[in-house]
């Protein structure tokens, strides 16, 4: 440690130089509101600015129920529901799934979970966080001309027409927060492999760790492309260039191939971290080694290399040649095979169990409910005479909802609980997480399952108004969103009651083996206050039972092991 | 600790300084292939169009190929001559290190001023058709890159006026700034093909 202090490279700065800016002995409340490089608060930066971004699209969607009541357009002006519909799913896919699980979980455990002290370039994290709040804003502003009409994919010709200023911003907003999730990608991969500790063997990894580099090496692949996409969007829309525009010899499925060569992998942007807080959760929670590690951990990667070869799956009603169509079918099916490893694995994981049913393991197994029946209705959408069928309709809508909203949004509440004793350093009200959970299952399945059957039925998605036969169904799903809408309310109690006045967690609430809970609750500045020491796989719960419960606490083994490693 | 002491203003643990070499190449190297990637749906798109449309480039918008050839050589041969100050500071030689820096940001800049000459005399811009709107932006998306890596080169000699702040254990910024320009050269290769020689076919 201290020959590195040598100033040869450089003169050390003297005191007066930094204002006499010392860190201090714990993080303020003000500074969580400032630039800072540390990366917990950088993490709980990004979860409480997109939890703000999800409220916000989550009104946006209450207000679209409330259109959706009646099959006439009486509430909202269609080109205002258009806007809302616009960036409910922008906001809910930029602002909302990719920078909380990515950003929000991925910056605070990553380098706990590896033993580092910071990411490795912690001022390239600042940057690529404070970049996200400009892009939200620079979205709500793309309201005030209209907003965005074209729904998040943007496809031309329809936003080369429709409120060009509030497509461009919408361009903007998203080519900021692309750039953003380049940096912290760079960082995660960068950190897990440079800056893990010796001890810690590739394969004794935390699962989390896994996903979080499956999700940074998609992220980095993929996301330039929809960079280019855009830009060259940008140009036709305000610099009379003419990619997209076929009467000047350009071609629209471009635009569709450059967007869903990002799109698709988003997806997988948007689950796989989630599928890494599940293998903690469910391991954790029902102290059993995870069933298959080796296979969990490489089915990311795999999904990671099969998802970038998915993304026609999303045209095959543009006009996409017979061969391509079936390339892209077969592909979409293999992807199920990794996933349901995963899927298999837990089960397993569960199956014999000692399970304790805490709100986390409540939501991750409400997780695998909803992610195998949404994951199922996915294998339906990748054969091509059935997309076909049900392409554009509510099928569709229900689909992404069960995995996006019964997967990932589930997960990340989970991932919530699971942490906030780690994060706070106080334990959430368990009864008031269960009395979420109980809102939010029913909430979804009430307003996601009746959509499958509007879609059968042929309703189209995306537009304000419908046929009348359609309403009562359509009803239905209001009534299940206004709950679903009531079911933040016990969250946001439980989070902002138990983070002041919960009762105090400790270091290991859980029990957990992962590193990250062998420190102070929350965490010191610099991640630990002594060397954490790996001194058992991440999920070896319960494998020498009896030595295991007559240690009282994981602090007393942890001494123990400390002084015989002296 | 000791790390507590270090400032706020996002200077690393000492530790961390310690290792920073290897850092930031790697970091540099992964986001090079994310960047690289950028390229490829432009390159891409290209052919996409190109085989959509029966003649390429259409009537009209033909390119020219003997100032483009030249401003190639240029752009290929500041790789090599970039290497040599990249050997120099290996050797702790720091004057020489600073002057075949030096020599490559003016080849650099020479590339720029040959691509802007020829954006001025090809007679037709940006919005003329497909073939014209994927030239500008391609070619003016990779000189961002060449502007950007010029800046990274003057960078570095700038901060080589320290004596003692490169030196031949110590050089990863010089060695990144390497990196970068080759990068810049192996995608202006590609391009080059790309725009120019495959209009010839």
């Amino acid at each position: 440690m201290a020959q590195a202090q040598i100033p040869l490279n450089s003169p050390p700065s003297p005191p007066a130089e930094t204002n006499g800016h010392q860190h201090p002995e714990a993080w303020k409340w003000y500074h969580y509101f400032g630039y800072n490089t540390d990366h917990k608060v950088i993490g709980i930066q990004y979860i409480v600015l997109s939890f703000v971004f999800y409220l916000i699209a989550g009104m946006m969607a209450m207000f679209m129920r409330a259109e959706l009541y009646t099959a006439e357009s009486d509430f909202l002006d269609p080109n205002v529901y258009n806007a809302l519909l616009t960036n409910h799913g922008t906001m809910m896919i930029f602002f909302w799934v990719v920078p909380v699980a990515i950003g929000g979980f991925g910056n605070y455990l990553i380098p706990l979970m590896v033993g580092a002290k910071d990411m490795a370039f912690p001022n390239l994290n600042a940057i690529a966080f404070w970049v996200n709040p400009p892009a939200g804003l620079l979205l709500m502003a793309s309201l005030f001309f209209g907003g965005s009409q074209t729904g998040w994919t943007a496809y031309p010709p329809l936003s080369l027409i429709t409120n060009n200023t509030a497509q461009s911003l919408w361009i903007l907003s998203i080519i900021l927060v692309g750039s953003s999730s380049i940096m912290g990608a760079l960082n995660f991969l960068v950190t897990i492999y440079k800056l893990k500790i010796p001890d810690m063997r590739w394969n004794e990894l935390p699962l989390f760790i896994w996903a979080m580099m499956a999700t940074s090496i998609l992220a980095l692949l993929s996301t330039p492309v929809l960079a280019i996409g855009l830009i060259l969007l940008l140009f036709d829309i305000n610099f009379g260039t003419g990619f997209f525009r076929p009467e000047m010899g350009g071609n629209v499925v471009v635009y569709q191939h450059l967007f869903w060569f990002y799109s698709h992998p988003a997806v997988y942007l948007m689950i796989l971290p989630i599928f890494g807080v599940m293998s903690e959760i469910i391991s954790t929670h029902s102290r059993k080694p995870i069933f298959g590690y080796l296979a969990i951990a490489y089915s990311s990667l795999a999904i990671c290399f099969v998802g970038l070869f998915v993304w026609v799956h999303h045209m095959f009603s543009s006009g996409t040649p017979a061969w391509m169509r079936m390339f892209f079918a077969i592909s979409t099916f293999i992807v199920a095979v990794p996933t349901g490893v995963k899927i298999f694995s837990w089960v397993a994981t569960l199956w014999g169990g000692k399970i304790r049913l805490r709100t986390p393991l409540l939501f991750a197994v409400g997780l695998l409910a909803m992610f195998v029946f949404g994951g199922l209705s996915g294998i339906t959408l990748g054969a091509v005479p059935f997309d076909l069928h049900v392409h554009d309709t509510y099928y569709v809508v229900a689909h992404f909802h069960y995995v996006l909203f019964g997967g990932s949004v589930f997960g990340v509440y989970a991932g919530l609980y699971h942490w906030f004793p780690k994060m706070t350093g106080r334990m959430y009200n368990e009864t008031l997480g269960r009395i979420h959970f109980v809102m939010t299952l029913i909430g979804t399945l009430i307003t996601f399952t009746p959509m499958h059957s509007l879609g059968l039925q042929g309703m189209p998605r995306r537009v304000a108004m419908y046929d009348p036969k359609f309403e009562f169904i359509n009803q239905i799903c209001t009534y299940g969103a206004i709950l679903l809408g009531l079911s933040v309310i016990p969250f946001i109690i439980n989070m902002a009651w138990s983070w002041r006045y919960g009762e105090k967690a400790g270091r290991n609430p859980w029990r957990s083996l992962t590193l990250e809970w062998q420190t102070t609750s929350p965490p010191a500045i610099e991640n630990f206050d002594e060397e954490p020491i790996v001194w058992a796989g991440p999920y070896d719960y319960g494998i020498d039972t009896q030595s295991f419960e007559a240690v009282p606490s994981v602090e007393e083994m942890l001494k123990e092991v400390s002084q015989e490693v002296k | 600790m000791t790390a507590i002491n270090t400032s706020v203003n996002g200077s690393k643990p000492p530790e961390a300084a310690h290792e920073e070499h290897d850092f930031r190449t790697f970091g540099l190297l992964v986001f090079l292939i994310s960047e690289s990637l950028m390229f490829a749906a432009l390159f891409v798109s290209y052919l996409i169009y190109r085989s959509s449309h029966s003649t390429w480039p259409p009537e009209g918008t033909e390119v020219e190929l003997l100032l483009p050839t030249i401003n190639t050589i240029i752009l290929v041969s500041s790789s090599f001559v970039i290497h040599r100050g990249d050997t120099a500071v290996k050797n702790n030689d720091i004057p020489g290190m600073r002057l075949w820096y030096g020599i490559t940001a003016v080849m650099g800049a020479i590339f720029l001023g040959g691509q802007v000459y020829e954006y001025l005399t090809l007679g037709y811009g940006l919005t003329e058709n497909v073939f014209s709107n994927c030239f500008y932006i391609m070619t003016g998306f990779h000189g961002l890159h060449v502007f950007i890596g010029i800046m990274l080169i003057l960078g570095v000699v700038w901060r080589s006026r320290r004596p003692g702040h490169y030196h031949a254990n110590k050089h990863t910024g010089v060695e990144m700034a390497e990196i970068y320009w080759h990068f810049v050269d192996v995608i202006w290769i590609i391009l080059f093909s790309l725009l120019y020689i495959l209009t010839l076919f």
